[in-house]
């Protein structure tokens, strides 16, 4: 178990990178605690499974060091750091028997025979092993051998982390959920640091403490499933976490404040210093469907809007409305009535940010 | 320490598979006097002359032009006939189909001298003795099995929602076959026609047979090299460097899928 | 994939049952026929059952032929086998030298096979060749034409430079095929070059090495025209084999009949050996424990 951080890491895959989009992760800093549960959301490509080859030492980082513990691991091999990892698609050994393949990496590392036995029984118990543990486990189902790869992350109770890169991919949904749990339960009891890969936000914001959001190559926001919720640091948080993602109004600057593009709406405040301070760059107005207000009546604080539509969704509704050439989603609880002609928009203020270059200002 | 042990040792492995074939080279690059006269690494006065001789000889080039010709002919019996039953293997399940395919198979294990007089007769009874098509048919005998089971392997990996898209799509199985499915597995198609090419071309028990002069295979015009006064070791050497050209050739152009013919397991 | 029922699949095979019925059935049942008759010439055929059976496995000749073909089957086996395994080990993963590693490897495989009798003629003889004329200058006394020994080594030499790199590219495909996972999974399992080739590489190369094992079973018992070409199955009888001694039988003595019962038993017997030889090892890697 310990604590892993990063310094000035960075990686290209190219041999002379020249410019930022030759790099596979762009230059990061970030210290992940101990005992915590991680998970790097992103999309395809945007560079977490090369951050987790980089935790792990699969892949030696271009630039910058990783550190466990104060100590610097960057040159050692994946052997060497103790650390465990688990694949995307289950990896056994097939000639192996179910026990013989948990007992591996103990059998490579000289660990006694007894304490062997004792440590592979007792994942045999916990993963729910135990009838198939003399079988081959060449003839076992995709769910059963995915729970043999992470037993043998699992087995050696000393290792500094244990890394999933996104180990249900080939799971069946309800089995998915299962697997999530025993992992939950294994955390508790064990209290390992997990660095869990995924896509999926359910999957990473259900399973980690705290979430990291990657985007090309960045580290865009690291958070608690709620801070990424009410204040996305980046644009591509607000859209990528929440369903239906987060509404975007592009912007421009005013005299007194900042106009909302192909609209008479300006807003000053805070708003409008923190804008002055980014005068060049490009400027939107963010604001999740969840914290949109809609009025059937006019008023002070409400824009008018042309209605879209309505969805009915069971236990919510999705408004859509149109404000000038935006259209803008919002979601309203069953109960709250619905505007049939005109919706009057409230923008709430505390939750009304503004982003400069798709990063978070205010 | 590991890995430079391994590159030697693969490099000095290379070194000794091309040996015979670069002695095969010097060989045919030096007159018979200088063969037999002194012992060169290197050809000391190289010289065109074998290779001239062949080129230029009537019998010695049209060997050539009949290898070429029933391998080709083999080669284009074998694909059209193994596409559409790769095709039905791949696809469908029938009456018998299983036995079928092993059936094909059992030929690949049959030797060719087991088939030597019977195909005589056959051949010669349906009059065909001495002629290219004998040579293609006979050879089918081990390629059409190859490359039914190459091109199924192949075809097993395209999608079955392909097809049934297309026929909702108004195709017909002729034109589909041709316009939609032949082009998805072409590299599938071009490790076959490979294989085909490269069992046909060096077979000779059954090319030999089968022929006695209209069709007979360079190699075995080779043999011809053995007169009265002992073996024309240069003419020899440089008939056999011109048999390997060929097969070089093919290598060269199907160098990116040979891997990936043999992934299948499937020779 | 799921295959759909459709017994209309069979227009499709049949230009395939055709062809292989013309060149496979209609000879094969001619040599049944001839295997049962004793031929004198058109018109003059008389029915003797199993005698040519009986007289042939009898032959003392082919029992010594057949005793050969086994221990020149299992050598080249023995050989091929665990250095085809080797080489591919060695071979590059990616870069220029794949292409050119695969053309080197195939080359010795599109030869025509008395090609490349020639060429071990030309190589291994001491006079012109180099080989011999290294041994020679080791002061080995080497005479492939004379020796049996001598002989013997050189056909096993030239059929491991044929052949071993067929073993060699069916295994770099097998290798190929096998995830970066497995690798990366093994390296942080801390298992060591060893473990990593006993329980990824070699369990993953059952398959292919069971199609290896099959196709250079099957050739070499049909092996004919290298050992042909380069000494004609001799000196005396030393190497000849199977073929061999069935294409003398039959186009060189002309005795037509014990050569035809000689084909089918020769057949039988590969098939069957191919078979017991497959069931085996697909029990062996689906089996449990």
């Amino acid at each position: 178990m310990a604590e892993i951080e990063f310094r000035k890491l960075a990686h290209s895959y190219a041999e002379r990178p020249l410019s930022p989009v030759d790099y596979a992760l762009k230059e990061m800093d970030f210290a992940w605690q101990d005992g915590g549960a991680y998970a790097l959301l992103g999309p395809s490509g945007c560079g977490k499974t090369t951050l987790l080859n980089i935790i792990s030492g699969l892949l030696r980082p271009s630039q910058g060091r990783v550190l466990y513990d104060g100590r610097d691991i960057t040159a050692l091999s994946p052997a060497k750091r103790n650390i465990a990892q688990v694949f995307q698609f289950p990896v056994i050994y097939d000639t192996m028997t179910v026990a013989q393949n948990l007992a591996f990496p103990l059998r490579n590392r000289r660990v006694p025979r007894a304490e062997t036995q004792r440590r592979v029984g007792e994942l045999l118990d916990m993963l729910e092993l135990q009838p198939v543990a003399d079988r081959r486990a060449a003839g076992l189902t995709a769910d059963q051998k995915q729970k043999i790869s992470m037993g043998r992350g699992l087995v050696r109770d000393d290792v500094a982390a244990i890394l999933f890169d996104e180990p249900l991919t080939v799971i069946d949904p309800h089995l998915k959920w299962q697997l999530r749990r025993k992992l939950k339960e294994v955390h508790e009891r064990f209290g390992h640091t997990l660095v869990y890969v995924t896509h999926d936000q359910n999957e990473a914001l259900t399973f980690a403490d705290k979430v990291v959001v990657m985007f090309d190559g960045e580290v865009v926001q690291l958070g608690t499933p709620q801070e990424l919720f009410e204040a996305p640091a980046h644009r591509y948080v607000g859209y990528f976490i929440g369903s239906p993602g987060m509404n975007f109004l592009g912007a421009h600057l005013v005299s007194d404040g900042i106009g909302i593009d192909g609209t008479e709406i300006v807003l000053g405040g805070h708003w409008a210093a923190a804008a002055r301070q980014h005068a060049r760059s490009r400027l939107a107005i963010g604001i999740r469907p969840e914290f949109m207000g809609v009025s059937a009546t006019p008023r002070d604080d409400a824009v008018p809007a042309k209605l879209v539509s309505v969805q009915d969704l069971g236990n919510f509704k999705l408004v859509r409305a149109r404000l000038g050439p935006h259209e803008v989603t919002a979601k309203l609880p069953e109960d709250q009535p619905v505007p049939t002609d005109g919706a009057h928009l409230v923008f709430q203020p505390e939750w009304t940010k503004l982003y400069a270059d798709d990063r978070l200002v205010a | 320490m590991r890995y430079a042990f391994g590159k030697i040792a693969l490099v000095f492995y290379l070194l000794l598979l091309m040996l015979p074939i670069y002695w095969l080279i010097v060989t045919s690059l030096q007159t018979n006097a200088q063969i037999l006269g002194s012992f060169d690494l290197f050809p000391p006065d190289p010289t065109l002359a074998n290779f001239t001789r062949i080129l230029t000889d009537r019998t010695w080039y049209e060997g050539y032009i009949n290898s070429l010709t029933y391998v080709g002919l083999n080669v284009v019996i074998s694909l059209s006939v193994a596409l559409p039953a790769a095709y039905a293997f791949s696809r469908y399940k029938f009456i018998g189909d299983k036995h079928m395919f092993f059936w094909l198979l059992s030929n690949r294990m049959a030797p060719a001298a087991v088939f030597l007089l019977p195909f005589f007769n056959l051949y010669s009874t349906v009059g065909l003795f001495d002629t290219h098509i004998a040579v293609a048919l006979a050879h089918c005998l081990f390629t059409v099995p190859l490359a039914v089971w190459i091109l199924e392997g192949f075809m097993s990996g395209v999608p079955k929602e392909i097809d049934e898209t297309a026929y909702i799509d108004g195709y017909s199985f002729p034109r589909f076959f041709v316009f939609i499915f032949m082009p998805l597995i072409k590299a599938g198609i071009g490790v076959t026609a490979f294989f085909c090419f490269m069992f046909s071309w060096v077979e000779l028990l059954l090319a030999r047979t089968l022929t006695s002069v209209n069709a007979k295979p360079i190699a075995v015009t080779m043999t011809r090299t053995v007169g009265a006064a002992g073996i024309d070791w240069g003419t020899l050497a440089a008939a056999g460097v011109l048999t390997i050209v060929p097969g070089a050739i093919v290598i060269w152009f199907v160098r990116n899928y040979i891997a990936k013919g043999f992934a299948l397991g499937r020779v | 994939m799921n295959k759909t029922e459709n017994n209309k699949a069979w227009f499709l095979v049949l230009p395939v049952v055709i062809l292989v019925a013309f060149s496979a059935v209609i000879p094969l049942m001619t040599v049944v026929n001839y295997s049962v008759q004793d031929i004198f010439g058109p018109g003059q055929r008389f029915f003797v059952g199993d005698e040519w059976f009986r007289e042939t496995l009898r032959d003392p000749r082919l029992h010594e032929a057949f005793l050969r073909q086994l221990l020149f089957t299992g050598t080249i086996l023995a050989i091929q086998i665990p250095l085809g395994i080797a080489i591919a080990l060695t071979l590059p993963t990616k870069g220029w030298g794949v292409s050119a590693c695969l053309v080197l490897l195939a080359l010795p495989l599109l030869m025509p096979w008395n090609v490349v009798g020639t060429i071990w003629l030309i190589f291994a003889r001491t006079d012109i060749g180099l080989a011999g004329w290294s041994l020679a200058q080791l002061g080995i006394d080497f005479n492939f034409t004379g020796d049996p020994l001598h002989a013997w080594i050189t056909v096993v030499v030239m059929d491991v430079w044929h052949w071993t790199p067929l073993v060699v590219l069916l295994c770099y495909s097998g290798l190929r095929a096998i995830p970066d996972a497995f690798y990366q999974a093994a390296q942080v399992d801390g298992a060591g070059a060893w473990a990593v080739f006993r329980y990824i590489q070699l369990p993953k190369l059952t398959g292919v090495l069971t199609i290896a094992v099959l196709l250079r079973f099957m050739d070499s018992f049909m092996i004919y025209t290298e050992p042909f070409v380069l000494t004609g199955g001799g000196p005396g009888n030393s190497t000849t084999f199977l073929s061999q001694f069935l294409a003398t039988a039959a186009v060189g003595r002309f005795d037509i009949g014990p050569a035809a019962a000689f084909s089918i038993i020769y057949f039988l017997f590969i098939l069957l050996f191919s078979w017991l030889f497959y069931t085996a090892i697909t029990r062996i890697s689906t089996g449990t424990r």
